[in-house]
């Protein structure tokens, strides 16, 4: 047997430099990886979200520095009846839209999980209302809703002859909440739709296979198979849903600005009324800071409830 | 959409021949508008100046034609090149602030009526050219000195280009048809007018939605009619007065002979539904006759439209405030000189007259001469425009302009007290108080 040694000098020359070593060095290396995110984070999203959360406690106004005022502008929030109404139809709003579009977005995904003719093409329709621009479908809406020239109107007053009188949508309160929340449940169905029927696809077939040997009905396969095993997906499609939900603006002020006398207004849509139109930047950033609680809120309810592990093996919940 | 002027452009489009093709008016006709004979301020031109300028996009073509036409002009005769941008009616406000807020940006705005008040403090003073132009031209109009200088000053702040109004539109057959040749003066009376074309399937249609143009020019009619107003002359709100529940009471009145759907109008609403015969009676600016009158399909409802100024009821004279153009010169301008220069140069009769001419009286002037300009004795149903800036009334009437005025008219506070009442939401005297209110909170920190 022989046994061969290496000269020492290659050995030397192997020893990596002091860099190659500090980025041998894991945490370092963590850190590096992770500055430019970083970097991109404290820009585009902690200055700003933390210079919008200074002005909320600032008298700012447009044209004019301000000065710090502490909890001014949340405690005459507190005592203004406009950001209660907000308050209220946002949290409406939400909750509305966003059980609309999950009842009918899971259903049309079952429906598109099934195979049947044009299926890939059938899917690309319904992708249609999420692609166009928000404030092109919020002006075929308002021209949907208009008081003189709505289509639905013409259907059933001079087509059908159901009714005697345009109906008028956006004029009075109620029916100008629930037609905004009509749109935006339109709206917001295909990316329920695709992002469920994408869940519904990784559902592994054998084991509906086994249910029915076992003669599950349809219901206990859906109850026992399907919703649990889409739980996961389920909890994070309704986290961002309720999120565009809830800071839903587009729609909302190009269809009524907040209108009739102030019944429509979502709190990002108030926000921006007070803030930029007019011309309160503070109390507009007070607005806009006071969603975050809502939101917080919201989303650790939707997450954590549908996201517990227990509830997603189909058992019970402690 | 192109934003530079160049020389070819001048050359292909001289300011007379644009005004020539959009009024008729020969170019060759010697002008009627008396210019006095008063030196002109000299301005030092900065060296290598170059201009930028934000202004609304145009109502008409012909206004931003001619507009181009001028800028390119005075670059011709000066070498100071000037870039103009058209830029949304709704966008123009947030742009003004990022500009005054960054210290950076334009040159030159030309915002709406109150914007200099909101930017005072970041503009120069304007008045070697207002003082000059006001001597040249016959002197300058009511509401353009109450839009241009700073409140209880003769300090200008900003340089008004004109003004535009919402008159009252009318079908004259169809107020015929219910016995009457014109609007009655008297709020009594238009509410007896209304009921009748309610009656007679033709109804009047007044917005009562979050409608910055049309909606607020009700709610001020509606308050000024009555002699209420936001503000005392020092600047006291006193909106929540016993004339302010009178002219409520009287919206409420009102609404049930509109057309439905009115609380949900917003600024274009009145246009269509005029234009579909929907409704005889409204309140517009002259786009909806030219829109009328330029349709074949419409011309005969063009024909049969009629011109009248708000009804009086208790005021002395129509109240109806113009919705101005008001430039700015912001301080951090390097080149404050030309600018002053460009805007004196925009406002002189050879570049101006043919700009008022070509916007067909969209605009009227806010220097009292150019009342003898051809475009006001062209069609006898826009010569009502003519005198839009001899108003004495202004957002904010009586008070003086500031921030809060604008903001108060910016969040639809009277809209909103109107359609309150109007729609039953609210009683006359819990939506005066609450307009009350919501103004006391914007002129608490921005009425200064």
């Amino acid at each position: 047997m022989s046994v061969t040694t290496l000269p020492s000098r290659g050995i030397a020359l192997r020893q990596p430099g002091w860099i190659a070593r500090l980025f041998d060095y894991k945490p370092f290396l963590i850190v590096m990886c992770l500055a430019p995110a970083i970097g991109l984070l404290t820009v585009f999203l902690t200055y700003p979200l933390g210079l919008g959360v200074w002005l909320a406690f600032t008298d700012t106004t447009i044209g004019q520095r301000g000065i710090f005022i502490g909890l001014e502008n949340f405690q005459y929030l507190w005592t203004d009846p406009l950001w209660w109404g907000a308050v209220f139809y946002s949290v409406f709003y939400t909750a509305i839209a966003t059980f609309g579009k999950f009842a009918l977005g899971f259903w049309l995904a079952l429906l598109l999980n099934n195979h049947f003719p044009l299926k890939s093409l059938l899917r690309a329709i319904v992708l249609l209302p999420w692609i166009v621009p928000t404030v092109l479908s919020a002006l075929a809406f308002w021209w949907i809703y208009d008081p003189q020239f709505s289509i639905i109107s013409y259907l059933l007053v001079d087509v059908l002859h159901i009714r005697s009188t345009n109906i008028d949508f956006l004029g009075t309160p109620w029916p100008a909440r629930f037609s905004l929340i009509a749109a935006n449940i339109w709206r917001g169905i295909p990316f329920v739709a695709i992002s469920l029927l994408a869940g519904l696809q990784t559902i592994s077939p054998s084991l509906y296979e086994a249910a029915m040997l076992d003669g599950a009905t349809a219901w206990q396969r859906f109850r026992y198979i399907t919703l649990p095993m889409m739980m996961p997906i389920l909890a994070i499609v309704m986290t961002f849903s309720i999120i565009f939900t809830f800071t839903d603006f587009q729609l909302v002020y190009a269809i009524t600005r907040g209108g009739p006398v102030n019944s429509t207004h979502l709190l990002a849509t108030l926000a921006f009324q007070r803030g930029i139109a007019g011309g309160e930047l503070g109390e507009g950033a007070a607005i806009a800071v006071s969603m975050i609680p809502f939101l917080v809120f919201a989303t650790l309810f939707s997450y954590f409830g549908l996201a517990r592990r227990k509830w997603q093996q189909g058992e019970a919940n402690d | 959409m192109r934003n530079d002027i160049t020389r070819r452009d001048a050359l292909a489009l001289g300011a007379s021949a644009a005004a020539l093709a959009v009024t008729g008016a020969s170019a060759q006709t010697t002008s009627p508008i008396k210019a006095a004979d008063v030196p002109p301020p000299k301005f030092a031109i900065e060296k290598g100046a170059s201009l930028r300028m934000l202004r609304p996009v145009r109502f008409v073509q012909a206004d931003e034609d001619v507009f181009r036409a001028n800028a390119a002009k005075f670059s011709k005769e000066t070498g100071i090149e000037v870039k103009v941008d058209f830029v949304g009616w709704e966008d123009i406000s947030q742009q003004t602030a990022v500009t005054s807020n960054s210290g950076a940006g334009p040159d030159i705005i030309i915002g709406f009526s109150d914007a200099p008040h909101i930017y005072v403090d970041k503009l120069v003073e304007l008045n070697d050219v207002t003082d000059y132009l006001g001597k040249r031209y016959g002197g300058w109009l009511p509401l353009a000195q109450t839009y241009g200088k700073r409140s209880k000053s003769d300090k200008w702040i900003g340089l008004p280009f004109g003004a535009t109004a919402g008159p009252l539109i009318y079908r004259k057959s169809v107020l015929q048809s219910i016995g009457y040749d014109k609007v009655p003066e008297d709020s009594a009376g238009f509410v007896d007018l209304c009921q009748k074309l309610h009656k007679a399937g033709k109804p009047a249609g007044f917005a009562l939605g979050n409608a910055k143009g049309d909606g607020n020019g009700f709610a001020n009619w509606a308050l000024w009619s009555h002699n209420a107003s936001l503000l005392d002359e020092e600047g006291n709100i006193i909106i929540n007065s016993k004339e302010t529940i009178e002219a409520l009471k009287w919206v409420k009145a009102l609404y049930p002979t509109f057309i439905a759907g009115t609380s949900s109008w917003n600024d274009v609403s009145n246009n269509r539904a005029y234009s579909s015969q929907e409704i005889s009676l409204t309140a517009n600016g002259v786009s909806l006759y030219f829109s009328l009158k330029n349709d074949p399909a419409t011309k005969a409802i063009a024909e049969d439209s009629e011109h009248q100024l708000l009804p009086k009821g208790l005021a002395k004279v129509s109240p109806m405030a113009g919705l101005t153009l008001n430039a700015m010169l912001f301080k951090h301008s390097p080149y404050p000189n030309a600018a002053k220069a460009f805007l004196q140069f925009m406002m002189e009769k050879e570049q101006y007259e043919p700009w008022l001419n070509a916007n067909s009286g969209y605009w009227s002037q806010p220097l009292a001469a150019y009342a003898d300009a051809a475009v006001w004795s062209s069609d006898p149903k826009v010569s009502i425009f003519k005198n839009t800036m001899q108003s004495t009334y202004y957002d904010g009437y009586k008070g003086p302009i500031s921030t809060a005025t604008g903001a108060v008219s910016a969040d639809y506070v009277l809209i909103q007290m109107c359609a309150a009442v109007a729609t039953g939401a609210q009683t006359p005297e819990a939506a005066a108080a609450e307009a009350e209110q919501r103004a006391k909170r914007y002129f608490r920190r921005q009425g200064r």
